[in-house]
């Protein structure tokens, strides 16, 4: 009865594992196939990976877009660093009655969907094209300014930040150290693993964006990875095994993030909940 | 005798000036957040009210009182797309968190072998890009596509189905893609707040002869109650949001068989003659759809207690 039991557990765990995993193997195994075995139902790996990788370079602007979401997506992270962490310390250790219905009032942003607020936005980025054209449409400054502050990550270093000692903020104090002087030589490099924490958070979700780049970034050139297989998955005649390399491209940072910062990457998660 | 005063009194000056800093300083940590928090939250929400008692094509708005509004309740690619996304919710949600649910369980038993493995690979998807993922289960449900081909080599069919053209087949497809995503991710939450648990409660549980059915649902499920509260909201509000997948798999079809709300909102927008006035309004339905649900959810954790 028991052992039963347990080769159930076993069996549905595989079948769990092989569902989750499978597409991945499809999509590694794919990359290296050619197009036409891709279809056929093919499943072990082919020799054209070579091939793939260079009619994906050849032919699609990849490099380009490869840069554009790079790009974004470190701006984007520190900028989120800096400002929410800022933001949660000084909701936090500079508590006060009034800033608590401020943070109050912040959290309620995480209800609003995006699509309820894209509309007022391009509306905003349009309006400045002209005398702003660094910030107008169709700049990476605007795909990047409406992402940063979020209630979400506020809402984080706040948690984190009342696991922070205020013994250090007193010693900072008796040490001579301006307010501005405590937060940046002693806040920061205490919270190391916060910080790291956020930053992998911030940079996936930069780095896996797509529906506002969709709508602010018109031009080709300034596509990001997003975009790019988006377009390439919606044509007509698809190269599968072209398409797979330029999936497995995109989704290595994110991966190699994964791997190796794994625990840094739960801890992210559940710093959001903690508290 | 003087200057000392005048000393003593520059003394408390500077010190209530420091005072004074350290009590607002606080602000200034703050403001940057909170000013971008004003404009790109907002503002946006306020200038969406506005536009949802406006209407024409593109630039040209003019106000026209409550008609987005009644358009609504006559408008067929509003109430498919509400429809759809009510579907999306009622069977993806509860599907996920209640397979989250059992793994999470299963994995939190320290005799069980290969647990780091399983746990790894059930986490895994999360690493998808959303269009990513969204491409490659496109693909593997297409017409050619692997699972076809699966189903075709084992007997179960005996020629290949056009998934994403069925309508029925099709919703099911982006309910399985979302579940495959998801699943693994908020297993994590669960698991991470099993760990916590003391498991002499489930020890003293079973010696007072209680099997794992009423473990789990004497024990393991009041005591995660916080944290599934906390990823039924968060997958509710998700889930109000599904535009990428959607996008990607099926961009709403057959006909407007998966359209999602955000979806109605971007075509209304940016791929038909913009009316942002209507798709304002239209973007309304989710705010409104999003606090109610938050509390519900709220009200019904909350009474159990």
């Amino acid at each position: 009865m028991k052992k039963c039991k347990r080769i159930f557990i076993y069996t549905f765990l595989s079948i769990a594992t092989i569902v989750s995993i499978f597409p991945f193997l499809w999509m590694i195994s794919s990359m290296t196939n050619q197009s036409v075995d891709v279809t056929r139902g093919r499943l072990l790996p082919g020799t054209h990976l070579f091939e793939n990788v260079k009619k994906l370079f050849e032919t699609v602007d990849i490099v380009p877009a490869l840069v554009n979401s790079g790009i974004i997506a470190v701006v984007t992270t520190f900028l989120t660093l800096f400002i929410a962490s800022l933001a949660g310390y000084g909701f936090e250790i500079h508590r006060s009655k009034g800033k608590d219905i401020v943070f109050n009032i912040v959290l309620l942003t995480m209800m609003i969907p995006f699509a309820a607020i894209m509309v007022p936005l391009y509306r905003l980025f349009g309006g400045i094209t002209d005398t702003m054209p660094f910030f107008g449409i169709d700049t990476l400054a605007a795909a990047i300014l409406p992402t940063v502050t979020t209630a979400f990550f506020i809402f984080f270093f706040r948690q984190n930040t009342k696991m922070f000692s205020r013994d250090l903020i007193e010693a900072g104090r008796i040490d001579g150290l301006s307010e501005w002087g405590i937060f940046l030589r002693i806040y920061v490099p205490t919270m190391k693993t916060t910080y790291a924490a956020a930053a992998i958070i911030a940079f996936m979700n930069s780095w896996n964006n797509y529906l506002w780049p969709l709508v602010i970034l018109q031009s080709p050139e300034k596509r990001t990875i997003p975009l790019l297989i988006s377009n390439l998955g919606s044509s007509y005649s698809p190269d599968y095994g072209m398409i797979m390399t330029a999936i497995v491209i995109a989704t290595l940072p994110t991966a190699l993030v994964f791997f190796f910062m794994q625990k840094h990457f739960v801890a992210g998660m559940m710093g959001s909940v903690k508290g | 005798m003087g200057q000392q005063l005048i000393n003593k009194e520059h003394i408390t000056h500077k010190r209530s000036m420091k005072a004074f800093i350290r009590k607002h300083i606080g602000w200034l940590f703050i403001i940057v957040s909170v000013l971008a928090i004003g404009l790109f939250y907002f503002y946006p929400m306020i200038e969406a009210f506005l536009l949802s008692f406006q209407s024409g094509a593109g630039a040209s708005l003019k106000y026209v009182g409550f008609d987005n509004w009644m358009r609504l309740f006559g408008d067929p690619s509003f109430l498919a797309a509400l429809i759809n996304t009510s579907i999306y919710l009622l069977v993806q949600v509860p599907v996920m968190i209640v397979l989250a649910l059992i793994f999470s369980v299963l994995l939190n038993d320290p005799t069980l072998k290969f647990r780091g493995f399983f746990r790894t690979a059930i986490f895994l998807p999360c690493v998808t890009s959303l269009v990513a993922y969204s491409v490659i289960f496109k693909y593997l449900f297409g017409v050619d596509g692997i699972v076809n081909h699966f189903l075709l080599n084992v007997g179960a069919i005996s020629e290949s189905i056009n998934f994403l053209a069925d309508p029925i087949w099709a919703k099911i497809i982006i309910i399985l893609a979302i579940t495959w995503r998801w699943t693994g991710y908020n297993m994590i939450f669960y698991l991470s707040s099993l760990q916590n648990v003391d498991h002499s409660i489930y020890e003293a549980a079973r010696i007072d002869g209680a099997n794992a059915f009423q473990q789990f649902f004497q024990i393991t499920i009041p005591l995660l109650k916080p944290i599934i509260l906390f990823t039924s909201i968060t997958s509710t509000i998700g889930t109000l949001q599904l535009f990428d997948e959607v996008m990607n798999i099926t961009q709403g079809g057959p006909g407007n068989a998966t359209l999602s709300i955000s979806q109605y909102i971007y075509n209304l927008s940016f791929e038909y003659t913009p009316d942002f006035g209507y798709a304002a309004t239209v973007s309304y339905v989710i705010v409104i759809l999003i606090v109610f649900l938050s509390i519900i959810q709220f009200k019904v954790a909350g009474d159990k207690k």
